[in-house]
């Protein structure tokens, strides 16, 4: 069966308490899973209560607080802090979101903190993405073409051609939609998962790319592709504002159209 | 232990070439079973207080007798291919996976020959 409870040693125990500094008046409570392979614990929740009148507007920047001033052991990924290389890319108040985009405003009572959902943990927020990032090389994320590169030219596409990207160019790979999806959870192993998808689609409406028959044959499959039953998580959870839910649907509408 | 690489465990044992066929048959299945719903809903709801005789005698009449197979075979092909996608879904060990879609295959099949012939057997 699916896995719908956590095994014994995966158990979210309560974690240590960060009490803020002496004179803060304005306090918000940061609860962030924890966890490492080291020392053999059960993950932990800690909490670290943070001056928010000394601390930037996002998510993201309480992390930075925390990890400068008051616990250097925690630890996350992130790097452009401006919502485009989709590193920081966890579960903020039970959404998948990009911790630098998610205003600390927006979340109501204590900011709760976890690693994406349903992914093997590396530490404490960080989370094993070399499957992901296999499948997102599976589908080729390249252009493929059979006619001979015009010389000194570019590859032409008409402005309307060109605005057949918009809303699938601007995807990040940050692994939030793929990560909220159920059937993701349950068999990520063969289904592709929203954001992979998304990518497909957007070389399969690419009106330079000369493979988009090939790239139909390989996602022709119930698992592939398939096991999207378009609950939409994804396009609920984006952090970019897209919309996989509707790429993979295109994807199911060229199934059906090249069916004859 | 695996020690096979990332993009060997995903290219797996490639695409199966199928999959739109199961997706396609479905959508055209609910658009069919719309209307039939609606008109067995109806018929059952008109029918609360009738009795025996008169259910039988509307199940003998060729319009009923007709849409009640269609509602019946339609149905039980939509709720088997339905049921083996909650399958497919949830189960990853592929000896149950492939034992429960059989008994959802013969279920489904075993219940639809029974409906139709006892509808027939009322209306011929």
């Amino acid at each position: 069966m699916a896995e719908f409870r956590l095994p014994k040693n995966s158990t979210v125990k309560k974690g240590k308490y960060f009490k803020a500094e002496d004179g803060a008046t304005n306090v918000r409570k940061f609860n962030i899973y924890r966890w490492n392979e080291d020392d053999g614990e059960n993950p932990r929740l800690d909490t670290y209560e943070v001056d928010m009148d000394k601390c930037g507007p996002m998510v993201l920047d309480g992390l930075i607080k925390i990890k400068n001033e008051i616990d250097p052991t925690l630890t996350f990924r992130r790097s452009c802090r401006e919502g485009v290389c989709g590193s920081c890319a966890m579960n903020v108040a039970g959404t998948n979101t990009l911790a630098c985009t998610k205003d600390n405003d927006e979340v109501k009572g204590d900011i709760n903190i976890y690693p994406l959902p349903h992914m093997e943990v590396v530490k404490d927020l960080v989370t094993d993405l070399t499957h992901f990032y296999a499948q997102y090389s599976s589908i080729k994320p390249w252009m493929q073409t059979v006619s001979p590169t015009p010389s000194g030219a570019e590859r032409l596409q008409s402005p309307e051609d060109r605005a057949k990207l918009d809303g699938l160019y601007e995807c990040v790979l940050c692994a939030s939609c793929s990560t909220s999806c159920p059937s993701y959870w349950w068999n990520s192993d063969k289904y592709l998962g929203p954001a992979v998808l998304l990518q497909a689609y957007r070389w399969l409406i690419d009106s330079r790319d000369e493979a988009t028959g090939e790239r139909l044959d390989d996602l022709e499959d119930p698992f592939r592709l398939y096991r999207c039953h378009t609950i939409m998580n994804c396009t609920s959870t984006c952090p970019k504002g897209l919309n996989p839910a509707k790429a993979i649907a295109e994807i199911k509408k060229m199934m059906v159209e090249r069916q004859g | 232990m695996s020690l096979n690489t990332p993009i060997s465990k995903v290219r797996g044992l490639g695409s199966a070439k199928s999959g739109t066929h199961h997706w396609w048959v479905q959508k055209i299945l609910t658009i069919a079973l719309v209307p039939l719903t609606i008109w067995f809903v109806a018929s059952v709801v008109q029918m609360t207080n009738a009795d025996y005789f008169t259910v039988r005698a509307w199940l003998a009449s060729p319009v009923s007798a007709i849409l009640m197979l269609l509602f019946i075979i339609i149905g039980l092909h939509h709720l088997q291919l339905g049921v083996q996608s909650i399958v497919e879904d949830y189960i990853p060990h592929e000896g149950t996976k492939v034992f429960l879609k059989l008994i959802i295959l013969f279920g489904c099949t075993l219940i639809t020959v029974a409906s139709v012939f006892s509808v027939l057997k009322i209306a011929l």
